[in-house]
């Protein structure tokens, strides 16, 4: 179902000009005790180019007040550019309507909005939610608070020794209390990406709405609401090349409207007495206080940056860059790749025989190589795979080939300190 | 900061082969020490009689940072006095912190060989979890954690 992957073609990533791309971004000419910095952990957080940082820069320079309130220019100005980002966001993800697109602090913040908006209101004591293995801890623990408060029950899909969701188990979970299904799109641990058009429908025929947990997918893959037909869709701007402190919630405008506020405040209101609050329409309803304005604004610059370049694109080059790392990590002894799904965004997560990711992070780094290690706030796959941690690179359209050759000598040499 | 400073040979030594490392079948004071941010475990059972730590041992998964710290703690602790104990985990905090004025008198010995730690804030609690951990047995507090928990910890041990 992957688009992405359907979509490579040898020549696209050849064509596509790596140095010309990381000469948009100022931080990769970093050097990290006096060694050039491979960045590897953009599963966690991507780095920015110029045109976002010029765009923020303008906004706080020429054009930043507070929105929907005043009549002056600022205000008119930021209040336009506000929502032209909310537009870019529409058609980011092709939605409906530009009122679907809630701007939240990010993609945990999204799921706590449907938790609260949404589950709060319909999920009730003996009600089923269900969650896969691959969660990141933010799709676990609302949904886990949520139970606790109304007494409703979490099942959990499995994945196989790949790293898949086993689809299978999963419809066999549905029954006449399940409610609710909370579904990662790509895995933030492993990379897997997950055959989510068809749980979708397969939830819809039991007439049970889906959010789904983009945040991993978003940088790497076309997405589609309307042709997904998921119910809710989450993800934060600063893995994509944006500012932190900001992401969306899309949902289906009747189901939005459907739902309860999650904050109450500023903006959110149709009127106000002490009796009683009238509340705004969406996407208002769930934007209280002052938004993150010009992280917004960058976030749209962000959007505009990566579709000039075009996500398919990305994708097909970051699928050749994850083919040649898989090739020359599985050719080092005592490396153990976890996660070898066979729809994969470019994220390697693995093992090393005898040594504990936070040594290999520790001294990776010294070598100017950032990666993560540890849990990856997932720790339900680490127990799945029986790993307290693993080390994960995590590779963008900016990184390169001579990068993957870097952290391969990396290795090599946390091999030899160890040896 | 050159990390090979911290990765010197004595502390992969005490990773390769760790000593005391097991537990202890007659011990009577024991904690388990967490660090929920790597999901690292560490057990210390000891036989503390009259004050005095006369056997003590350490098991777990952890980081070669986190072995080798345990490793040389047990075999620095083994047979000294509760209080001489407490002042190497409180001169061993302020070493890892940064904090200890290495110039001055104190009684950490080879276990200097972690002050290259201080440069790597991400790494201390790696350093620092079996002394928390060894505080909390000699207290008689049966978890420690690098996180929040520590600071109850030491309110519970203010009341023993």
């Amino acid at each position: 179902m992957n688009s992405a992957t359907v979509s490579l073609k040898p020549e696209i990533s050849a064509s596509f000009d790596a140095e010309k791309i990381r000469a948009d971004f100022p931080i990769l000419k970093l050097k990290i005790d006096g060694k050039p910095l491979a960045y590897l952990d953009n599963a966690a957080s991507s780095q920015m180019p110029q045109q976002v940082i010029d765009r923020l820069v303008r906004y706080q320079t020429t054009q930043h007040a507070n929105i929907n309130r005043a009549v002056h220019y600022l205000s008119e100005v930021a209040t336009m550019e506000y929502h032209a980002a909310r537009c870019k966001l529409q058609q980011f993800i092709n939605a409906r309507e530009d009122r679907e697109v809630i701007f939240t602090s990010g993609t945990t913040d999204s799921i706590n909005l449907v938790m609260h908006g949404y589950g709060r209101k319909f999920i009730k004591t003996g009600d089923e939610i269900i969650l896969t293995t691959l969660e990141h801890h933010s799709n676990i623990v609302p949904w886990q608070m949520l139970a606790n408060e109304k007494g409703a029950r979490i099942r959990v899909v499995p994945v196989n020794d790949k790293g898949e969701l086993e689809v299978d188990e999963y419809e066999k979970l549905f029954n006449e209390r399940t409610k609710f299904v909370g579904l990662i799109h790509v895995s933030n641990a492993l990379g897997t990406i997950n055959p989510i058009k068809r749980m979708i429908d397969f939830a819809h025929q039991h007439g049970v709405p889906v959010l789904i947990d983009g945040a991993q997918a978003a940088p790497h893959i076309v997405i589609d609401v309307q042709a997904l037909d998921c119910d809710f869709y989450a993800f934060s701007a600063h893995k994509l090349c944006g500012p932190t402190g900001v992401g969306i919630l899309y949902g289906k405008a009747a189901l939005l409207e459907s739902m309860q506020p999650f904050k109450g405040g500023g903006d959110m209101i149709a009127s106000v007495t002490f009796e009683e609050t009238l509340y705004n329409t969406i996407p208002h309803k769930f934007e209280a206080g002052t938004p993150p304005i010009a992280a917004a604004i960058g976030f749209g610059a962000a959007i505009d940056y990566l579709t000039a370049i075009g996500i398919e694109r990305i994708a097909a080059y970051e699928l050749s860059l994850l083919n040649y790392a898989t090739e020359c990590l599985n050719d080092i002894p005592g490396l153990k790749i976890i996660g070898t799904a066979a729809e994969k965004t470019a994220v390697l997560s693995f093992t090393l025989d005898g040594i504990h990711p936070h040594d290999i992070g520790t001294i990776l780094n010294q070598d100017g190589i950032a990666v993560r290690t540890g849990h990856h706030c997932a720790q339900p796959v680490m127990q799945r795979f029986n790993v307290p941690a693993t080390s994960r690179a995590s590779f963008a359209f900016y990184n390169k080939k001579t990068e993957v050759d870097a952290l391969v000598a990396g290795i090599k040499n946390v091999q030899k300190v160890f040896l | 900061m050159h990390t090979n400073s911290l990765y010197q040979e004595v502390i992969l030594d005490h990773n390769r082969k760790p000593r005391n490392y097991g537990k202890l079948d007659h011990a009577n004071h024991q904690a388990v020490g967490h660090n929920p941010l790597c999901g690292d475990r560490l057990d210390i059972t000891l036989q503390l009689e009259n004050d005095q730590i006369n056997d003590i041992a350490f098991q777990g998964e952890s980081c070669a940072i986190c072995k080798a710290s345990a490793s040389m703690m047990t075999a620095a602790v083994k047979g000294k006095s509760r209080l001489d104990a407490e002042t190497l985990i409180h001169e061993f905090r302020e070493l890892a912190t940064g904090k200890l004025d290495t110039t001055h008198p104190h009684h950490l010995g080879r276990l200097t060989v972690f002050s290259g730690i201080r440069d790597l804030p991400t790494r201390v609690k790696c350093a620092i979890l079996p002394w928390h951990t060894l505080h909390a047995a000699l207290n008689s507090i049966t978890s420690a954690s690098t996180e929040a928990n520590h600071d109850s910890a030491h309110a519970i041990s203010s009341k023993s």
